[in-house]
């Protein structure tokens, strides 16, 4: 095709570029907004933490920056990590580049818990907790019955995914149809789109410890997942117990789905299209591979997040912008020439 | 290293694959195992490697039992090269190599200086340093082999079990394996291959074991046991052998 061999950046300049990438989303998303925080007062506002700054902005502008901005943004970025690591992770250990993090029904079941808690009119603390919760038994479930097929465990896996997954789907779809038309019904729906609007502080507390409890395990184990992509044998006879690394590994990536999911939402493709993106820019082996798709996943979703934000008077669900901008953007991914390995 | 089988049995339910298969290999010898499709050798070697466990009988290495190794123990003494494969994503043909040093690295850390230079080695030592960093799925299927042996070899076990080294590999490649895998074992390392093609063990092996419907059949030395009632036992052809260069090749022609 003629096209000019792009000379391939080392691992550890990708990485530092990324992280800067990272921090300027960081800025960007802080002066963005309905209440645009200019350049020269976010600097004040952020150096008075540390040092001690006459205030030359109002106190509206502060609260906003601290009560409103920081943790939406924080949890854009754990969210985006979080499901880019659950979808590197479960591509490895089921050998299949199509697995995304609801392969194995974190989703379907977290969504059937919300809808379940909403249909009851509970609070949003338990349609967080329901979701959490149904989220971890439903890949329990998978788990249960993927190990009890016969033949090879992966594919059972995710077979079993693809069932329970539908199950779970058309208990919400039930759910949906005795909803109460007016109000329950549009609160379920809107949930289902994923959002990241009105992120509470209390949200982000009780996200954060089970993402973090995946995510550290993840990355301490990242060299090891690569063995996995062989097959069970022969990472066995590598001296590698394939069975229990890969349960260990599907607790992780599926505690960090469901935390993620529980607080935001259903949010598509971002467990798909990024590992996929990392994969082209740091190659397949997890040693890089995980902490970039970590990394490029909070920018990506950061920076959705500011268009969910900001593109129209009112907020769109970010479930749909990362659908409009993930799908085309895969398809462009498959289709690029020059794979790294 | 040694390795020895004792009685060895196995049975898939009332379907009895193996029956008290007995052997030893020993360091140097390259071993080729002989056997129609379905008789077991895919089984001997899934028991040996500890993939399949409820077996009777025992698999002895240096004397010791392999049944109380974790895989981590076993891995640091026997190594299993796989036919080459295509596995989901594309490693560059280091990391696949580095891949085999996971039985000297803790759970949680990655490979030291000491595995890279093990990797490296590796691959000098099979003489494709220049494919260290092409990506693992598009060199061709003789240097696929050559990585896989390397893989072998980073692992450090001195017992290297071979799943058909050479069946999808076309003429060349076949032999330039084949020479590697015969250095290997003159360098010292107990190696056990299966193959389709008696010519091929008689030319390379120097112990033969055949096994027909989970016996053993024959044990021995190519010249002693390669011949035409074992070719008429194991695969229901009539052939006659033709020898050369002093008997160091024999050729069969079917009789046709």
């Amino acid at each position: 095709m003629g096209m000019k061999k792009r000379k391939k950046l080392p691992y550890g300049t990708v990485v530092l570029i990324l992280f800067i990438l990272l921090v300027g989303a960081v800025i960007l998303s802080f002066m963005l907004g309905r209440y645009p925080v200019p350049p020269r007062e976010l600097l004040g506002i952020l150096l008075s933490k540390v040092f001690t700054v006459e205030p030359f902005w109002n106190d509206t502008m502060e609260l906003v920056l601290f009560n409103i901005r920081l943790p939406r943004i924080l949890l854009a970025c754990l969210v985006g990590c979080c499901l880019s690591a659950a979808g590197t992770a479960y591509q490895g250990v089921l050998q299949n580049p199509m697995a995304a993090p609801d392969i194995l029904g974190a989703s379907s079941g977290a969504a059937f818990g919300a809808a379940l808690a909403i249909l009851f009119n509970r609070n949003s603390w338990t349609v967080i907790i329901s979701a959490f919760v149904f989220s971890l038994m439903t890949v329990a479930l998978v788990i249960f019955i993927g190990e009890r097929s016969r033949g090879k465990k992966v594919l059972g896996l995710i077979l079993s995914g693809i069932m329970i997954s539908s199950l779970f789907s058309a208990a919400t779809s039930f759910v949906k149809l005795v909803a109460d038309p007016s109000n329950q019904l549009p609160a379920i729906t809107y949930w289902l789109m994923g959002s990241l609007a009105g992120t509470k502080r209390g949200e982000l507390l009780f996200a954060v410890f089970p993402m973090a409890g995946g995510l550290i395990p993840l990355l301490l184990l990242r060299w090891r997942i690569n063995v996995l992509t062989l097959g069970d044998d022969e990472a066995r006879t590598m001296g590698v117990n394939a069975a229990a690394l890969r349960t260990i590994v599907i607790i992780c990536a599926t505690l960090v789905t469901a935390a993620s999911v529980s607080v935001s939402g259903m949010i598509g493709w971002v467990g798909l299209v990024i590992p996929h993106f990392a994969r082209r820019m740091v190659g397949n082996n997890y040693k890089h591979l995980m902490p970039a798709s970590m990394i490029l996943g909070a920018i990506f979703l950061l920076l959705v997040d500011n268009v969910s934000r900001n593109l129209l008077a009112m907020e769109i669900p970010i479930g749909i912008l990362t659908a409009f901008i993930g799908a085309p953007f895969f398809i462009y991914l498959i289709t690029r020439e020059g794979e790294r390995y | 290293m040694s390795i020895q089988v004792n009685n060895l049995s196995f049975s898939y339910g009332d379907n009895h694959v193996l029956k008290d298969v007995s052997f030893t290999a020993n360091d140097g010898e390259l071993m080729a195992v002989l056997g129609p499709n379905g008789v077991g050798k895919s089984t001997l070697f899934r028991c040996m490697l500890g993939l399949l466990r409820e077996y009777k009988g025992e698999t002895l290495i240096n004397g010791e039992s392999t049944r109380d190794m974790s895989a981590r123990e076993l891995a640091r003494r026997v190594a299993y090269i796989p036919q080459s494969h295509y596995p989901a994503f594309n490693y560059s043909v280091f990391d696949m190599v580095l891949m085999g040093t996971m039985a000297q690295v803790s759970s949680i850390s990655s490979p030291g200086k000491r595995q890279l230079d093990l990797a490296d080695k590796a691959l000098a030592r099979l003489k494709i340093s220049h494919l260290r960093n092409r990506g693992y799925t598009q060199i061709s299927g003789g240097e696929r082999q050559l990585t896989l042996i390397a893989r072998a070899l980073v692992q450090e076990a001195k017992v290297l079990i071979m799943d058909e080294p050479t069946s999808n590999l076309d003429y060349g490649n076949q032999l330039r394996v084949m020479a590697e895998i015969k250095s290997l074992a003159e360098e010292g390392y107990t190696i056990i291959e299966s193959t389709h093609s008696p010519d091929q063990a008689f030319m390379y092996a120097n112990r033969i074991l055949a096994i027909l419907d989970g016996q053993v059949l024959a044990l021995g030395s190519p010249r002693e046991t390669i011949n035409q009632e074992l070719i008429r036992k194991l695969y229901g052809v009539d052939v006659e052998i033709h020898s050369f260069k002093n008997d160091s090749i024999r050729i069969f022609v079917p009789d046709l």
